[in-house]
């Protein structure tokens, strides 16, 4: 583990990605500290300049909010959604490629083309019509965004599971009277796990990109500022005051590059590689 | 020629249960709905009374059980009745076709722009791996793979709409140009310059990535090694020996970024206002329009199937290592 901490930090890839997120993260954190209260309410006269107003430095959006407020939380709401969105498709994905693996045949079939029809409905469509029925609150949206993310993990996890089941170790567990359950939680799980984790990077990514693009359409929770939302009241605005679409959208750049950085440095630290080339 | 045919059968006959899966589930995801469609006809007219509601139901069929429906709709789907749209109160089918060009034209566009950019990029990256021009290519290429496409819409709208003027910020064609044949082609294309670009140069990073990753792999290749003995010029190792074989997996790129793309045109084409199949679901779903959305999405997986099977036929037609048909399906 020290050792892939260490060739994380000799990468310069990973540490990009690495000094990104923590900045990104310190942003979430100190929102609330920095900006309490709502970042929805009107704080001032709306379309204030940028750096013209010492209380708002950033000036405001078309309505009179906060914009730098606006930033800060919405780092939150993008690392909170591509966070959440990733731990459910891979828990859900884990759990139908354990299941599909150990159980084979028939059960085995049939969730594989489950996952089959799932990866071939384009996963922003099925976002988009997940929100559209219940309705946009954030655990909505995790949830609609991991409806598209979670195929992935399961192909990989029921490959894994299938290697795995016919090593000695699970044989002796079986032999010894291992209940399934607790083979496939204790022998198969952990060690299949591992793979799967390097596609964390990528779902995440995603799953912030889906956010913001579903907030851009209008189909974001309305009661969580994000910077979908803050492109698209700032793309009204567009000819005259540019900034307000372009810097949310800088950040949105900023959060998912910082994914793939780090996830590829991590990648390569685990593979053992001190640097790629 | 068999084997084009041979896998286009067993292709479709494994789609059909898959489908049959989305079909179903889609149709019990916007059943779950809350109000139906004519609760929406309703609100879009303002309201009405009991009996035209009851009505309305009847005519919908939306009076009857969910497996009644189920099984109505999947038996219209066979004749290719997709439904009645509420909110366009026109066949489900007609307004795809119409819409459905549109997309294909910027879904092709853009990646023809993404693979013919990102391969050669790739090969000038993966033709020295390791070398300052290959990192620059390869993080660089990350950036843009972070960038969201309806943003990077709004700032190409900016810069070459707004500032510069080369481009119109929106739409399809001039309207009411009057223009026909030739120069209605040209306005059409100019109208994509800026919509392709933005869905095309964030696929670009794939491609890119994809072929720089696969020539460094045939670079520690016995044949390439046997090509520098030989004493081949550096030029053709590059493009006969590595680049030639990183290509492939390339072919299966097109099929798999399919699906993303096909939901990256719904925005692209919202922020360009291009009536196309992806603003048709923005607009389905604003309008809450279920058996527009329904059709949507099945239209969608099929196009997706269809793409990858072209795929396929493609792969095998250029590996000739690709067998008949023992390979998995």
């Amino acid at each position: 583990m020290n050792r892939v901490a260490g060739r994380l930090l000799h990468s310069p890839e990973g540490v990009a990605g690495l000094c990104l997120l923590v900045l990104l993260a310190a942003m979430a954190l100190a929102a609330p500290l920095l900006f309490p209260g709502d970042p929805l309410v009107i704080v001032g006269r709306p379309l204030t300049a940028p750096f013209t107003d010492p209380t708002l430095p950033l000036g405001t959006d078309r309505l009179g909010r906060d914009v730098a407020a606006g930033l800060m939380h919405g780092a939150q709401t993008s690392l909170l959604v591509g966070l959440a969105t990733a731990l459910v498709a891979l828990a859900a994905g884990a759990l139908v490629g354990t299941v599909a693996g150990l159980a084979g045949g028939l059960v085995d079939e049939v969730l594989m083309r489950v996952v089959d029809a799932f990866q071939i409905v384009p996963g922003f469509l099925l976002a988009l019509a997940f929100v559209s029925v219940t309705g946009a609150s954030l655990p909505v949206i995790i949830f609609a965004i991991a409806l598209g993310a979670w195929t992935g993990p399961a192909r990989l996890v029921r490959a894994e599971v299938l290697s795995i089941r016919e090593r000695d170790y699970v044989a002796a567990a079986r032999v010894i009277g291992m209940h399934p359950a607790e083979i496939a939680l204790r022998e198969v799980l952990p060690n299949a796990l591992p793979p799967v984790l390097a596609l964390t990077a990528v779902i995440v990514a995603t799953a912030v990109l889906v956010e913001a693009a579903l907030s851009f359409l209008g189909l974001g929770d309305p009661n969580v500022v994000t910077w979908g939302s803050m492109i698209a009241e700032g793309r009204n605005v567009l000819r005259t005051a540019p900034h307000l679409s372009i810097v949310p959208g800088l950040g949105l750049v900023a959060t998912v590059l910082g994914v793939y950085l780090l996830g590829e440095g991590l990648a390569d630290a685990m593979a053992g590689r001190e640097a790629r080339g | 020629m068999h084997r084009a045919l041979t896998l286009t059968r067993r292709r479709i006959v494994s789609s059909i249960p898959v489908l049959l899966i989305v079909i179903v589930g889609t149709f019990l995801l916007l059943e779950a709905a809350p109000g139906d469609a004519v609760d929406a006809y309703l609100l879009s007219l303002g309201g009405g009374d009991a009996g035209l509601v009851a009505e309305l139901r009847q005519s919908y069929g939306l009076d009857q059980s969910l497996l009644k429906r189920l099984t109505l709709y999947v038996g219209a789907l066979l004749r290719f009745d997709l439904g009645w749209s509420v909110t366009f109160d026109r066949p489900v089918l007609d307004l795809i076709a119409e819409r459905l060009p549109n997309t294909l034209w910027l879904m092709g566009a853009a990646t023809a722009l993404a693979f013919s950019l990102g391969s050669f990029l790739g090969i000038v990256a993966g033709a020295r791996p390791g070398s300052l021009t290959d990192r620059a290519l390869s993080t660089g290429s990350l950036a843009l793979y972070a960038v969201p496409s309806f943003w990077l819409g709004l700032v190409l709208v900016l810069v070459f709409a707004v500032d510069l003027r080369w481009f119109p910020t929106a739409g399809i064609e001039t309207i009411a140009s009057g223009k026909t044949g030739l120069a209605r082609v040209a306005d059409i294309a100019w109208h994509l310059v800026l919509p392709v670009s933005a869905l095309g140069f964030i696929y670009l990073a794939l491609f890119l990535r994809m072929m720089r990753t696969g020539m460094t792999e045939a670079w520690r290749q016995d044949f390439v090694l046997f090509a520098r003995a030989k004493g081949l010029a550096r030029r053709r190792i590059v493009l006969r020996h590595v680049a030639r074989n990183a290509l492939l997996p390339l072919v299966t790129m097109l099929g798999l970024q399919a699906a993303a793309m096909l939901g990256g045109s719904v925005v692209v084409e919202s922020v360009f206002a291009i009536p196309g199949f992806g603003r048709l679901a923005h607009e389905a779903v604003s309008g809450r329009d279920a058996p527009l959305l329904t059709g949507i999405i099945i239209v969608s997986a099929m196009l997706v199937i269809v793409v990858n099977l072209l795929v396929d036929i493609a792969y095998a037609a250029l590996d000739p290592r690709v067998g008949s048909g023992e390979a998995a399906s």
